[in-house]
């Protein structure tokens, strides 16, 4: 009798707490689908009125030129910097040597970096490397900036690995990448998924390294056109929503596609701590 | 065992291999149907030069751009070397014809010599303001055909966390900096970069285009600074109007208001039968920055007003603190949740007939119409109170940063926006009004019309708000204290911290 | 399956080789491969990370307030003025009430989801989904979303009112004093469902004979989890203090978004205000102070992993 209580109880609060994460999505959508003399904080709760998609297809056309900047920016990095977390993270948990952990701590801080007090040492050194307003540089700066959280969930996961696995194969010859190639490499599918879920996020939300490093507006990432629908003094709000929505949907795809090979990896403890 | 555990390895290593292929796969192809939906296809990424690697000295002196009309300009190897800048002396802007200073004629012609890049730096993505900027894109590109116009517009320039003005700074202490960019006119644009020397004097180019007979006497006093002009103003705003509901004000059975009395009174009448009389949108600190300077015009007048950036009128002045309780009346009339609604929307609210009356600037003759709220039917106007006669402006404006790659397509550009043809191509879509003073008014709407008579009679005061009066920190000061006012409604410290404000930023002891 | 079946270099692994010197060799040999490995990464970091701090440290000492950068030493002048600077008081109290109420909110609410969800519920995957929507969503869109909502008169007081519960209107974000509370709601809202997919592939991960083994010792649910199954968590606790914690310390989107740093500075940051004194007063010196500031926040912040890394029993 009371486990069927509390089961009703657990359920109750789990839709309860549905609600509120779609709540604002609803809003979001909504307004999105209205043209834009019927939206307004006033209304943001009324369904539409009919079933508009002109706020959609506006905001599309001056967003999708730059879908395929973010592809470009997005995809790359987050598979380099995920192959280097992989590397780092091996390296860290299974190759003990005199200053590892310290190195590791040293690498871990770099995860507080404030993005908005760098910048302009960010495009001095870009210059100076050739690599400042091109897609290649913005690609280079996110897999730089991505090495403290990679290593950490790569390590986190590499630390649950039983040694005698490496000790035994180390004993039948195989050497550091040999290890790497046949053990670690195979068995991290689930955290590559768990970093490529955060990195992707990440870098394909990110705003303000997209617009600094790459100034020319034809390069830029999704997120600056999403910006961009904007005006200076008044906003266009079923455009602005629809946009970001439209700007959203990657991530949702690749986190559905994604999603049960990272409940996997985190099951299997990367991020344990 | 190390092999079963091995192969099992391979197995599954296999297994997840295949669910992370189908995964990018799925993806690849929702991102390609995407893309395709979209119809435009990726444009062919143009890499964007890389920038020089040294940062080329800028020129010493600016070249006068008509001296010496060599024929061929050899500038067209300007873009590619960064040397190029300090060679200036061959630089020339009209080939063929000696400008001529009556105002009558436009100084443009056809030249296709000018070639390479031009990028513009602008915060216009939207809302009737790219329009305007397409449309000075296209007087350009009928002079100047062989130049490649890139528009690197960034939206959220105004406002608090402005990310167009972070992005301009990194590039120009970067030394990257675009051909031209949208400033204010006035100390937003001497303050940060005149004075610290990264902007050329535009003295000469006014000479020579016939600017200095065309735009008012007053506009370029106060837009000079050391005695040099910075920047060409593309438009000229007006802060100080007041915006009604004609319905409401019908219904209610009152007048625009002339003085402050008058303005109180109108309120009382239109709070009577439930309306909001004044919106205000103060979710970002901005709109009662705007509100009090209105206050502060009306208290001082324009003689007082431009004490206040000189020093010569003291903030700590009785009139101001006369100001501040003003103000604080008017909060008795505007609409409970002003803390959450932004100045943006605050038209929609008289639109819809939630409010009666807005103090903005006028984009709002813009944003009107878009709603398609037309004027005199729609909307009436008139200066706030106590304001009549005197103008409150400014101006969007472009200048010439030293050391940009291609110099003479910077410099046309200025001519451009500087010429009646310029500027009656982007006034009439941007809602603003020309500098100039010979515009055709036929091009014009109702309140525009308006405000071109008013322009040429009325006194010319600089905005405070807009970057006109004072240096960007005091403005963001500024807009800080009146937005911490708009919270708590403390004359005595606000005035405290205002006083405080002009001494941060060195202009008051 | 034999040896024979495997291919190429599988096979080599599987058929055992030589002595322990070689391996000993090897070892050693292979430690400095890793070394060399690491060593990009490494100076990667210092060149664009620490090398951009230290850059930070020093404006922060000088008098560098205006475009042109003025490299005059003046000590730890900024950061005194700072102190005495009423804003960054406020910035100071609220982050660190913002921080600590998204992370309890995020690992409250992470756990309690996590745990429901672990009890074998129906649909469990369609609620996971759910619950890690708001994560693809950016943060700007968040500020947006919950700007919104959050409007005393037609957001969710609204909703309140409509249900009679109207008692639990509140000026949210426009309150000065508990704005910034408001805004961990939003903020929280966006990352709790990646905090709840942490502990709820830990709780997978607990075994079931320690469970079993505490109800025979007679615990019940509440012991169950107070006893057992939260102190084994406790790493998990720790990993979502860094990162979350991390994302708390630097929040910027969402407060330039969703408030504009609120009225009187109700809801400013730090980060918020190190962006505005930089870019639009050009106060390169002071923003260079704020931001060391908050680094050592930062660091206060990685203490507990610190603890957590050096008690680490490998696996």
């Amino acid at each position: 009798m009371t486990r069927a209580w509390s089961r009703g109880g657990i359920y109750l609060i789990l839709v309860a707490f549905a609600l509120f994460y779609l709540m604002p999505i609803y809003v979001l959508t909504v307004s999105g689908m209205k043209p834009y003399k019927d939206v307004s904080i006033a209304t943001m709760w009324n369904l539409p009125n009919s079933l508009y998609f002109g706020s959609f297809v506006e905001a599309w056309k001056r967003v999708s030129p730059n879908f395929w900047n973010s592809i470009q920016i997005t995809v790359p990095a987050a598979v380099i910097s995920s192959l280097i977390g992989s590397m780092n993270g091996y390296i860290f948990a299974k190759w003990r040597f005199r200053f590892s952990n310290l190195l590791f701590l040293f690498v871990l801080f770099g995860i507080f970096l404030p993005y908005q007090g760098i910048l302009i040492p960010l495009v001095v050194s870009l210059q100076s490397i050739h690599l400042y307003g091109s897609i290649p540089g913005l690609i280079f700066v996110h897999c730089v900036f991505g090495i403290p959280i990679t290593a950490l969930i790569f390590r986190s996961y590499f630390i649950g690995i039983p040694t005698e696995l490496l000790d035994a194969s180390k004993i039948d010859g195989a050497g550091f990448f040999g290890i790497y190639r046949w053990i670690m490499f195979p068995i991290a599918m689930p955290a590559f998924a768990v970093a490529l879920l955060w990195q992707f996020t990440s870098i394909w939300n990110d705003f303000l390294l997209g617009v600094v490093v790459l100034s020319n507006p034809n390069l830029s990432p999704v997120t600056v056109a999403v910006n961009n629908l904007a005006g200076s003094y008044f906003v266009e709000w079923n455009v602005q929503m629809a946009g970001a929505l439209l700007a959203a949907l990657p991530t949702i795809v690749f986190y559905l596609a994604l999603g049960r090979l990272f409940m996997r990896g985190l099951l299997a403890g990367s991020l344990k701590g | 065992m190390a092999d079963r555990l091995n192969s099992r390895r391979i197995l599954s290593a296999r297994m997840s291999r295949r669910r992370w292929l189908s995964a990018t796969g799925a993806f690849a192809i929702t991102a390609v149907a995407l893309q395709a939906c979209g119809g435009q296809s990726a444009p062919a990424a143009t890499q964007a030069p890389a920038a020089p690697t040294s940062a080329p000295s800028a020129p010493t002196t600016a070249p006068a751009p008509t001296s010496a009309p060599t024929a061929a300009p050899t500038t067209a190897a300007a873009p590619t070397t960064a040397a190029a800048p300090t060679t200036a002396a061959a630089v020339t802007a009209a080939p063929t014809t000696a400008p001529t200073p009556a105002a009558s004629t436009s100084s443009l012609t056809v030249d296709q010599n000018v070639k390479g890049k031009l990028e513009i730096f602008s915060w216009w993505t939207n809302g009737g303001e790219v329009e305007a900027l397409n449309a000075s894109y296209s007087v350009y590109k009928k002079y100047f055909p062989n130049v490649q116009i890139v528009n690197a517009a960034i939206g959220g320039g105004t406002g608090a966390g402005g990310n167009a003005k972070a992005v301009l700074k990194t590039r120009m202490l970067a030394h990257d900096p675009p051909e031209s960019f949208q400033v204010h006119l006035g100390h937003e644009l001497i303050d940060t970069w005149a004075t610290t020397g990264y902007m050329e004097p535009l003295d000469d180019l006014f000479k020579s285009e016939g600017w200095t007979e065309v735009f008012p006497k007053q506009l370029l006093d106060i837009a000079s600074a050391n005695g040099h002009l910075w920047s060409v103003p593309w438009n000229i705003h007006r802060a100080n109007i007041l915006w009604y509901n004609v319905k409401i004000f019908k219904d209610v059975g009152v007048e625009p208001p002339k003085t402050f009395d008058d303005f109180f009174a109108v309120c009382e009448k239109i709070k009577a039968k439930g309306i909001t009389p004044l919106a205000l949108g103060e979710a970002a600190p901005f709109h009662t920055a705007h509100v009090f300077e209105t206050v502060l015009l009306g208290t001082l007048g324009a003689e007082g007003w431009i004490g206040l950036f000189t020093g010569k009128t003291s903030w700590a002045d009785p009139k101001v603190t006369q100001a501040l309780n003003t103000l604080k009346k008017y909060f008795d009339y505007v609409n409970s949740d002003y803390l959450s609604v932004q100045a943006g929307d605050t038209a929609t609210l008289v639109v819809k007939g939630t409010a009666a009356m807005v103090i903005n600037g006028d984009w709002n003759n813009g944003q009107f119409k878009s709603e398609n709220f037309m004027a005199n039917t729609g909307f009436g106007w008139a200066p706030t109170p106590g304001t009549a006669g005197i103008y409150d402006a400014l101006a969007d404006s472009f200048g010439l940063p030293k050391g940009v790659k291609n110099r003479d397509a910077a410099v046309d550009w200025l001519r451009v926006g500087g010429s009646k043809e310029g500027q009656d191509a982007f006034n009439p879509l941007k809602g603003s009004i020309p500098a100039r003073t010979d515009a055709d008014k036929s091009k014009y709407d109702a309140y525009q019309q308006w405000g071109m008579e008013e322009w040429t009679k009325d006194t010319i005061v600089p905005s405070f708000v807009h970057g006109f009066a004072a240096k960007e920190s005091w403005t963001t000061d500024y807009v800080n204290t009146m937005n911490a006012f708009a919270a708590k409604k403390d004359v005595a410290a606000t005035q405290k911290q205002l006083t405080q404000n002009c001494q941060d930023a060195g202009v008051c002891k | 399956m034999s040896a024979s079946s495997l291919k190429g270099r599988e096979r080599d692994l599987a058929t055992p080789l030589p002595t322990t010197r070689r391996v000993a060799r090897w070892l050693r040999s292979d430690t400095l491969i890793a070394i060399l490995v690491l060593t990009p990464s490494i100076i990667a970091v210092a060149v664009f990370i620490y090398a951009f701090i230290f850059w930070t440290i020093y404006s922060s000492l000088v008098l560098w307030n205006d475009v042109n950068p003025d490299y005059t030493w003046v000590g730890l002048r900024n950061f005194v003025r700072l102190l005495q600077t009423d804003r960054f008081l406020i910035d100071l109290h609220n982050i660190l009430i913002y921080t600590v109420l998204f992370l309890v909110e995020c690992i409250v609410v992470g756990f309690l989801l996590a745990v429901f969800l672990d009890q074998r519920i129906k649909g469990e995957a369609i609620f996971r989904t759910i619950f890690l929507l708001p994560f693809a969503v950016s943060a700007i869109v968040t500020g947006v979303a919950w700007r919104w909502l959050m409007n005393p008169d037609s957001g969710i007081d609204l909703l309140f009112r409509s249900v009679g519960l109207g008692f639990l209107h509140s000026n949210w974000f426009t309150d000065p004093n508990f704005g910034i509370a408001a805004v961990t709601i939003a903020s929280s809202w966006q990352m709790s469902g990646y905090v709840m997919a942490l502990y709820l592939a830990a709780l997978r991960g607990i075994p079931g004979e320690l469970r079993e083994a505490a109800a025979i010792d007679g615990a019940g649910v509440i012991a169950l989890y107070r006893y057992v199954i939260i102190p084994l968590l406790t790493p998990v606790t720790y990993t979502v203090v860094v990162i979350v914690g991390g994302i708390a310390l630097r929040a910027f989107d969402i407060i330039s978004s969703m408030t504009s740093s609120g009225p009187a500075f109700a809801d400013d940051t730090p980060a918020f205000f190190m962006f505005q004194t930089t870019f639009q007063s050009n106060h390169f010196s002071q923003g260079a102070a704020i931001a060391v500031v908050m680094l050592i926040l930062a660091a206060i912040l990685t203490i507990p992993y610190l603890i957590n890394i050096s008690r680490e029993v490998e696996g």
